[in-house]
């Protein structure tokens, strides 16, 4: 049995790095620190559907091959493809993605990430607009104003309230949990309760002195300079909302609408109507007030507003807002990523290309544009004839058409698990899990980069993304240096 | 592999050559007295200028800071790209080029070395992988270290040697190079929104001043014993009025130097040489820094030279960055580091016709050519902030030739045309001088001995100028001198030729430079240290320093420091 400290859980962007696990004969037997996600990643993430053997369809079966013929039919398919498309990307470490753009630029084709499914908005907003942003830890330290919008947290970034928000402890800012505490005390049952503050106090003893029983007597309340307030916007009323000072309830595609509101009340204007997006005017002052006279705010958003009405639209105008209150006070936004290196995927591309995502390779030089480059486009005009798919599973969660087309040419998938994508593919290549089965490094939702550990051996015979992805361009080099001799 | 370049004009200032006829010997990789003339391979430099490799000591070319500015600049990467060819890969150039096109445009200009000059710490990965991926050039990276709270602490108490000790194990755990101070205590206040405007401001609670943490690094500097000296992007910097508070600043550390050598390096001290109230009484305040460091030794300086362009800012200085932004109006990227640092991104266009740009564009070059010594002023543009790098071979006509900078006068806003005292200046530096300011005092004023020169030992990284000086007169035919620096007819690197009239033949990796700082008693991790450090970043101890399998090629340099 051994214990491996500061592991890196390869989830969700929170890329929470103080994970404590215990190992056993080369089996994960127990996690430290992290949260239901992360723990059942760790736990479970070798048993089910499982890949453990490279396959070609042969006669429209799977069939069981070795990866040297494997790596040989992919890197053949790719050659001989006028524009394939690679995607993927996010749920793998930066050096694999390295070596998957050089692919794309070695066979002239697309190579793009899970942004484009979902914060791509987000990054063309940023190319219009900018944006003032910090590391998590600048949070942590300063802010006394929090606003998650069309986000939860609480289910989809399990640990970002504790470790970097409102209930962590900073050098300015201190943590509110102990409000929150007795609020959901009121909301929820005592157990919901024990097990909220043992989370929080995971590495100290519970002191004493919290015992539930003398909550409400305990000198801990305060709601001082350093407190912090929460603000939620959400078209539900989420598990996040429930915690929050104020939770603005919004009628679903009606962001947009609402943040101009708040533009125009952060710069002092007034408002004719009574009521935006179905919230009271009155309500979204007392918000703004909040916003201008913090000392720090911050503003995490996710999905619900890039992917609601408006898109773009909506992410220029929360950037504006952000932008526009710097003027009164510190203000910083940042988008909640997903995947647990969609972060770095925008990292890698960027520096080796110019560009996050959507990069066309096709004319020898990167191209971007959004809409005409960027995959599932590509695929709904039908113009790619084979794709490679790494660590994700298009097929069941691209629009049917775009899915469609994908089986409709050769298809690659490199992955640990038999999911989707990989049943309909031609070419199967089992890989190890980043983080898990093999190191790398990884970019958290800040961009803060962190390194990713190999703490179990994979199966025998499967292999890093990395590596297998370099036996095929390798394999890719040869079979053109081939064609150039046989063209000689 | 043996080298050898026959009959060329050599300017190897630092070994007092100075356009002789001399033959260079490479083998190895290294220069050396001579080779076996048979087995070498020979190339005819007759007729040619050979020169060490160029250098440059602050060139912003990896790391977050860049790469954001590249996401936040696609329309600055439509119209400059390369193709991939059979030897080299594809990507962007203009104003922030994608790695591989960075190492490429280097080289065809000649240049071996490049120092990235901000990284912040918690990033430092991401500037290493960066620079890992950046070809054919060496490089470095300095950490921002002025505001980092360790520092403000241990400085508050007076601590100098347990700075030192952590400043020691920081270079270290981030690979870096040098001390950088980017607008000391005001990057710090910028966390809240705030900023310092004097030397003398108290920085908010820290309760030290800008001037206790200059001093306070520069004798941090000396008691390591670092190759180069602290490397300060001033207070106020980008503020009318400021070359008070450069002059300040140099003075500040006036007493700390000894023996005549440098104590403080003044980057792209262009945008720190303001005179003036506001934007209306904006003037050059070049004559009166030319002035004291004339008269001065400890300290060096780099130009920050502006070109007309459209170009992307990009420094530490979160306040700065903003207040362009307002200024301008165009799109503008913050990104604040915990403990550590800030970082802020503005697009912005130099025009001719503007009366500061113009300004800036003639305190650039007024400093370069006023200050006698060309040891003390080294080229730069602050890459990408007063104009891309690709720019230099403009910089190096400007400062040959009258001429060449009257052409741009006569097209330049004629209130800063009026006013600017290049009018009054005939000086026109030679290749020696040249020499020393793109490469031998680059890398002297870093403290690196191998590179810089063409002695026997130094690494073998030189640069082919296909100029005649016995025939051609680089004052008269300044466009001949921008066309040879732009594609050198031959850069050597390492002994290999990499590139070749402006064609890339090699795609061969760079060295990463990095200092491993030896203290006598090392900054342990004590419980103290540890739990500072849970508390004051957002990562793991263990997942904080830059392991060594992150530079594609390491180059350590030992320094043993008696603290
Ligand atoms: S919050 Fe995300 S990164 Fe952190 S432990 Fe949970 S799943 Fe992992
Ligand atoms: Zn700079």
């Amino acid at each position: 049995m051994s214990v491996v400290t500061a592991v890196t859980c390869p989830v969700c962007g929170c890329l929470c790095d103080d994970i404590e696990l215990t190992i056993h004969d080369n089996k994960v037997v127990k996690v430290k620190n992290g949260c239901a996600m992360c723990e059942a990643k760790f736990m479970g993430y070798s048993s089910e559907h499982r890949l453990l053997k490279p396959m070609i369809r042969k006669n429209g079966e799977l069939v069981k091959v070795s990866i040297t013929e494997a790596v040989k039919k992919a890197a053949n398919i790719l050659a001989e493809a006028n524009y394939p498309v690679l995607y993927g990307w996010s749920n793998t470490s930066c050096e694999a993605i390295s070596v998957g753009i050089e692919l794309a630029e070695e066979v002239g084709g697309v190579i793009d990430n899970t942004s484009v499914v979902c914060h791509g908005p987000s990054l063309l907003s940023i190319q219009e607009v900018g944006i003032p942003s910090c590391t998590l830890g600048q949070v942590r330290h300063r802010a006394d104003l929090i606003i998650y919008w069309g986000s939860n947290p609480w289910s989809s970034h399990p640990r970002h309230i504790e470790r970097y928000t409102a209930f962590s402890h900073g050098r300015f800012k201190k943590s509110a949990w102990k409000n929150y505490v007795t609020k959901i005390k009121a909301l929820v049952g005592r157990k919901k309760v024990q097990s909220a503050i043992k989370r929080l106090f995971v590495k100290e003893k519970i002191p004493s002195a919290v015992a539930l029983s003398n909550f409400r007597h305990t000198p801990y309340l305060q709601t001082g300079k350093n407190s912090r307030k929460l603000i939620v916007v959400d078209v539900r009323r989420t598990k996040s909302a429930e915690i929050a000072d104020y939770f603005v309830q919004i009628e679903p595609n009606k962001d947009y609408e609402l943040l101009q509101a708040l533009r125009a009340l952060v710069r002092d204007q007034e408002l004719e109507v009574d009521n935006v997006a179905g919230v009271p005017v009155e309500y979204l002052e007392e918000i703004v007030d909040a916003m201008v006279s913090c000392d720090f705010g911050a503003l995490f958003f996710g999905l619900g507003l890039t992917m609601s009405g408006g898109k773009m639209r909506n992410i220029d105008a929360a950037l504006s807002l952000v932008r526009d209150l710097n003027m009164r006070t510190k203000f910083v936004i940042m988008p909640m990523r997903g995947h647990f290196n969609v972060a770095g995927a925008n990292t890698v591309f960027t520096w080796q290309t110019g560009y996050p995502y959507a990069v066309d390779f096709s004319l020898g030089y990167p191209r971007y544009n959004p809409g005409e480059t960027s995959v599932v486009d590509i695929l709904l005009r039908k113009e790619s004839d084979a794709a490679l798919i790494v660590a994700s599973d298009p097929i069941s969660n691209f629009p049917r058409k775009a899915a469609e087309h994908l089986t409709e040419n050769p298809l690659i998938a490199i992955d640990p698990h038999m999911n989707v994508t990989a049943q309909v593919a031609d070419v199967v290549i089992p890989s190890a899990f980043a983080g898990i089965e093999a190191a790398g490094t990884a970019y958290r939702m800040d961009h803060v980069p962190i390194p990713l550990k190999k703490v179990v051996e994979p199966p025998k015979g499967v292999l890093p993304d990395e590596t297998i992805l370099q036996r095929i361009l390798a394999e890719v080099k040869k079979l053109k240096q081939a064609n150039v001799r046989e063209e000689a | 592999m043996e080298l050898l370049i026959k009959n060329g004009f050599v300017y190897d200032p630092i070994n007092g050559v100075n356009g002789e006829k001399i033959d260079i010997a490479v083998k190895n990789g290294k220069i050396v007295e001579k080779v076996n003339e048979c087995k070498a391979k020979k190339i005819n430099a007759s007729g040619m200028v050979v020169m060490p490799g160029g250098v440059d000591i602050h060139s912003h070319i990896a790391g977050g800071k860049v790469n954001s500015g590249r996401l936040l600049r696609p329309e600055d990467h439509y119209r400059d790209f390369e193709k991939k060819t059979r030897i080299t890969r594809s990507g962007v150039g203009r104003s922030v080029p994608s790695t591989f096109t960075t190492g490429y445009r280097y080289a065809r200009m000649g240049y071996t070395m490049v120092m990235d000059p901000a990284m912040p710490p918690l990033e430092a990965k991401h500037t290493h992988e960066e620079l890992s991926d950046t070809p054919l050039i060496d490089k470095a990276s300095y950490p921002l270290l002025g505001d980092w709270w360790f520092v403000l602490e241990y400085l508050k108490d007076g601590k100098i040697e347990e700075c030192a000790r952590h400043v020691a194990w920081m270079i270290t755990a981030t690979k870096g190079y040098a001390i950088k101070l980017v607008n000391p205590g005001g990057l710090e206040a910028w966390g809240f929104g705030n900023n310092v405007s004097s030397l003398d401001d108290q920085i908010p609670h820290f309760g030290v001043t800008p001037r206790e943490i200059i001093r306070g690094l520069c004798k941090v500097n000396q008691l390591l014993g670092l190759p180069h000296t602290i490397h300060v992007h001033t207070n106020n910097l980008g503020v009318p009025g400021n070359y008070a508070t450069a002059l300040e600043t140099m003075r500040c550390v006036e007493d700390l130097a000894a023996g005549g050598k440098p104590v403080i390096h003044i980057t792209h001290c262009q945008f720190s040489a303001f005179k003036g109230d506001d934007w209306r009484t904006f003037e050059s305040g070049a004559e009166e820094i030319a002035n004291y460091v004339n008269a001065c030794s400890h300290v060096t300086l780099d130009m920050g030279q502006v070109i007309f362009t459209d170009t992307t800012t990009m420094t530490a200085d979160g306040p700065f960055q903003y207040s362009l932004h307002t200024l301008s109006g165009n799109k503008w990227v913050n990104h604040d580091v915990e403990t550590e640092t800030s970082t802020g991104i503005v697009p912005f266009h130099y025009k001719r016709k503007n009366y500061v740009h113009a300004t800036q564009w003639s305190i650039g070059l007024e400093l370069a050519l006023l200050i006698r010594d060309p040891w003390k002023i080294l080229m730069t543009t602050d890459h990408p902030n007063g104009g891309p790098f690709i720019a230099y071979p403009k910089i190096v006509a400007w400062l040959m030739s009258r001429k060449a900078r009257e052409a741009t006068l006569k097209r330049i806003n004629p209130k800063a045309r009026s006013r600017s005292l290049l009018q009054s200046i005939d000086r026109e530096l030679d290749f020696s001088e040249i020499a020393i300011m793109t490469r031998a005092g680059q890398a002297k004023a870093l403290g690196l001995n191998c590179k810089g020169h063409l002695g026997v030992g130094a690494d073998a990284d030189i640069a082919i100028y296909n100029f005649n000086p016995e025939t051609t007169d680089p004052s008269r035919k300044y466009k001949a001198v921008r066309r040879v620096f732009k594609k050198a007819a031959y850069t050597i690197k390492n002994g290999q030729i990499v590139a070749k009239d402006g064609e890339v033949l090699r795609h061969v990796n760079g060295a990463t430079f990095w200092l491993n700082v030896q203290t006598r008693e090392p900054a342990v991790l004590t419980a103290e240290m540890q739990r500072r450090f849970k508390e004051y970043w957002t990562v793991e101890y263990e997942n904080y320093p830059v392991s060594e399998n992150y530079l594609a090629v390491s180059h350590p340099i030992t320094v043993k420091a008696d603290v």
